[in-house]
């Protein structure tokens, strides 16, 4: 274990996704195009069997950044590589390959399950479409397995029953049920928890760890809930416009974050102690994160950064430094605030 | 708090019922609850998804959804029950007048081909005559209220960003100075900067407007920062209703529920191996359970949560739990 665990198996430097947007008139004849940065040049690397956590407010490109992992999209530029082969673009035949190591699940467990399908069908369609398994019975053994790994007993009446039929969570341990049964080294989990009762979701999230635990899997979890990412993962990355701002220890992050967008998130979510209701609560940066089609220039948080000065506008963006323990940041002036 | 209990009761709530009539029966989706609200205080309310407290804000307006009815109670309103007014003595009077909703997910709902100006003048006219000019001064105010620029009135729900529509659709619900408003999880669909940013222009509001607020939502934590009382729900009924004080203070909430929801609810600066969670499902509002509702999930229940239903009582000042566990202090 102890070794495996310092191996990468996702190295990532530099990916980008841009869209293009539809062009003016003007813009045609001026050969201008403008785009979406989603994802903006982001690095980092996922150890063998760790949490890997991606945090940030809708529109910051965690979401595309999961789908360019799961290769649902192909990156505009920028390097990838897994297991050490580089999996940046893959023909049809490898991409089939590389998904049965790479399994996603979504965030809506209501829509990610056609309703058509009774439970069995649901688990047993990656199984038809990868070709595992000579007869139904062997396949419907396998179902039967990967049910019981998500404890969803007994596993024989789960798997006649229709998505209907479950509850929200029962619903995201049929798609965990789903997205282990290839047999898969990655899971990206896209929110898996946000539309679960809070009452299920340390139980969903508890399961997936045990799960992880068990079979030794690699999770990159994206969620923009810091409160469930510190408990349930090993490694924090904060993104803002397209760009990972802070990364490290979940601990580090999050009692000591550098960053002066980590330091906003970390007061601006709530907590369930006594006494706060009377304060206005300080949020120290204004207004909302801006479109990823007119990025500021230099550090792209500045316009919002209550400590931004000169250099932060007027230098280049500034890159991941490593301030010690593997704690990361990105900002010009985090030795001064 | 003390202070507060002088404060008159600007709605009060006695043994309402609201069920669903199906075709296999009746889903008593809130069945006999009884509350009250103070004038220019927030009274929270929490429970899972299906715990009925959406049901019961829309009860508020007396626009249950259909197949929805109310079968019974009264909702004191400055102390007239308006369970027995007609449909048009409520559009006129009541709603929106008196008690007005920020509904769940309303930021997305506002209609895409009107300007913000035309959707506010909407509500405007319906309910006041008035000259456009007075109309527009107010709608300016009231946007200046929730901290939205005069130009917003021209642009298009799309042009907006999230946090500004929600915003819109809260200056929408104070337009017409009602007593109550009730919101349904108003901040739910919002990043955590901008959650924060609506949860101070609620506070800031209530002190401005000595408005009174009921704010629905399933997150404990949101609670805490909003809310000076808490009400609590489960499958239909209350649970437990304290102050702030009482359910998160360092005695902690009483009633067992409760108590496991916030062991549920993960801190952030509290380093923990494990997150406990709650073991089972709600139970089926079609068959609810006999006796207490919460028995077959509670590890504290005795023979005689199976039986008879805990009423809700007054166990300390302010503080109303029903559990045979929890007695008077």
């Amino acid at each position: 274990m102890s070794i495996n665990k310092d191996k990468n198996i996702f190295e990532i430097k530099n990916l980008q996704k841009w869209f293009p947007v539809r062009r003016t008139m003007k813009e045609v004849l001026n050969k201008e195009q403008r785009y979406v940065k989603a994802v903006d040049g982001v690095t980092f690397n996922i150890r063998k069997g760790e949490i890997f956590g991606l945090v940030g407010e809708s529109g910051c490109g965690k979401t595309t950044t999961g789908k360019l992992i799961m290769k649902l999209l192909d990156p505009t530029g920028g390097q990838m590589s897994f297991n050490d082969e580089d999996v940046t673009y893959l023909d049809h035949h490898k991409l089939v390959d590389y998904r049965t190591k790479v399994q996603m699940i979504f965030q809506d467990p209501y829509a990610s399950m056609n309703p058509r399908f009774r439970i069995r069908d649901v688990l047993e369609e990656p199984l038809v479409i990868h070709k595992i398994g000579e007869t139904r019975e062997e396949r419907y053994d396998m179902v039967r397995k990967a049910l019981a790994e998500v404890r969803l007993q007994p596993p024989d009446e789960f798997m006649e029953r229709f998505p209907h039929m479950l509850s929200g969570g029962q619903r995201q341990r049929a798609a965990t049920a789903r997205s282990l049964i290839l047999n898969p080294s990655v899971i990206v989990a896209d929110e898996p928890v946000s539309m679960i009762d809070l009452s299920t979701r340390a139980e969903i999230l508890h399961m997936m760890k045990s799960v992880q635990r068990e079979l030794n899997l690699t999770y990159l979890y994206i969620t923009h809930d810091l409160s469930t990412a510190r408990y349930f993962t090993d490694t924090i990355a904060v993104m803002y416009l397209g760009r990972i701002v802070e990364m490290g220890d979940p601990d580090d992050v999050i009692d000591n974050p550098k960053h002066p967008y980590t330091q906003a998130l970390i007061t601006a979510v709530c907590e369930p102690i006594a006494g706060k209701v009377n304060r206005i609560k300080e949020v120290p940066i204004k207004g909302e994160i801006p479109s990823a089609m007119s990025i500021p220039k230099g550090c792209r948080f500045h316009p919002r950064c209550p400590y931004a000065k000169d250099i932060c506008w007027e230098a280049d963006q500034p890159e991941l430094e490593d301030i010690g323990n593997k704690h990361l940041v990105a900002c010009h002036r985090y030795k001064e605030i | 708090m003390a202070n507060n209990n002088k404060k008159e009761k600007v709605l009060e709530v006695n043994n309402l019922k609201l069920y669903y009539r199906t075709s296999m029966g009746e889903v008593k989706a809130v069945d006999d609850i009884s509350f009250f609200l103070r004038k220019g205080e927030t009274l929270g309310v929490v429970g899972e998804s299906g715990c009925g407290k959406t049901t019961m804000g829309t009860a508020l307006l007396k626009m249950p959804t259909p197949p929805g009815y109310i079968a019974g109670g009264e909702i004191k309103i400055a102390g007239q029950d308006i369970v027995p007014l007609t449909e048009k003595e409520i559009r006129k009077n009541i709603r929106w007048e008196k008690i007005s909703m920020v509904f769940q997910g309303a930021m997305n709902c506002l209609t895409p081909v009107y300007t913000i100006g035309k959707l506010m003048m909407e509500t405007l006219q319906e309910h006041r005559q008035m000259s456009k000019s007075e109309a527009y001064d107010r709608m300016v105010k009231y946007l200046g209220y929730v901290g939205l620029p005069e130009h917003i009135l021209n642009k298009y729900p799309h042009e907006l960003s999230g946090g500004m529509k929600q915003r819109v659709v809260i200056a929408t619900g104070l337009f017409l100075e009602p007593k109550v408003v009730v919101c349904d999880e108003p901040t739910t669909a919002l990043d955590v900067v901008v959650q924060a940013q609506i949860i101070n222009l609620l506070k800031e509001l209530k002190e401005k407007l000595d408005l009174s607020f009921i704010f629905i939502t399933h997150d404990l934590a949101t609670e805490a920062e909003v809310s000076d009382r808490i009400q609590v729900m489960y499958a239909g009924k209350i649970a437990e209703i304290g102050t702030n004080q009482q359910i998160y203070g360092e005695q902690g909430a009483s009633h067992p529920y409760t108590r496991r929801l916030l062991a549920a609810t993960p801190k952030l600066h509290e380093k923990v191996a494990e997150l406990a969670f709650i073991p089972g499902t709600p139970p089926d509002l079609l068959h609810p359970p006999s006796g207490c509702r919460f028995h077959l999930r509670c590890d504290v229940a005795m023979d005689k949560c199976k039986v008879e239903e805990p009423p809700l009582v007054e166990i300390e000042d302010d503080h109303y739990v029903a559990c045979w566990r929890c007695p008077k202090k």
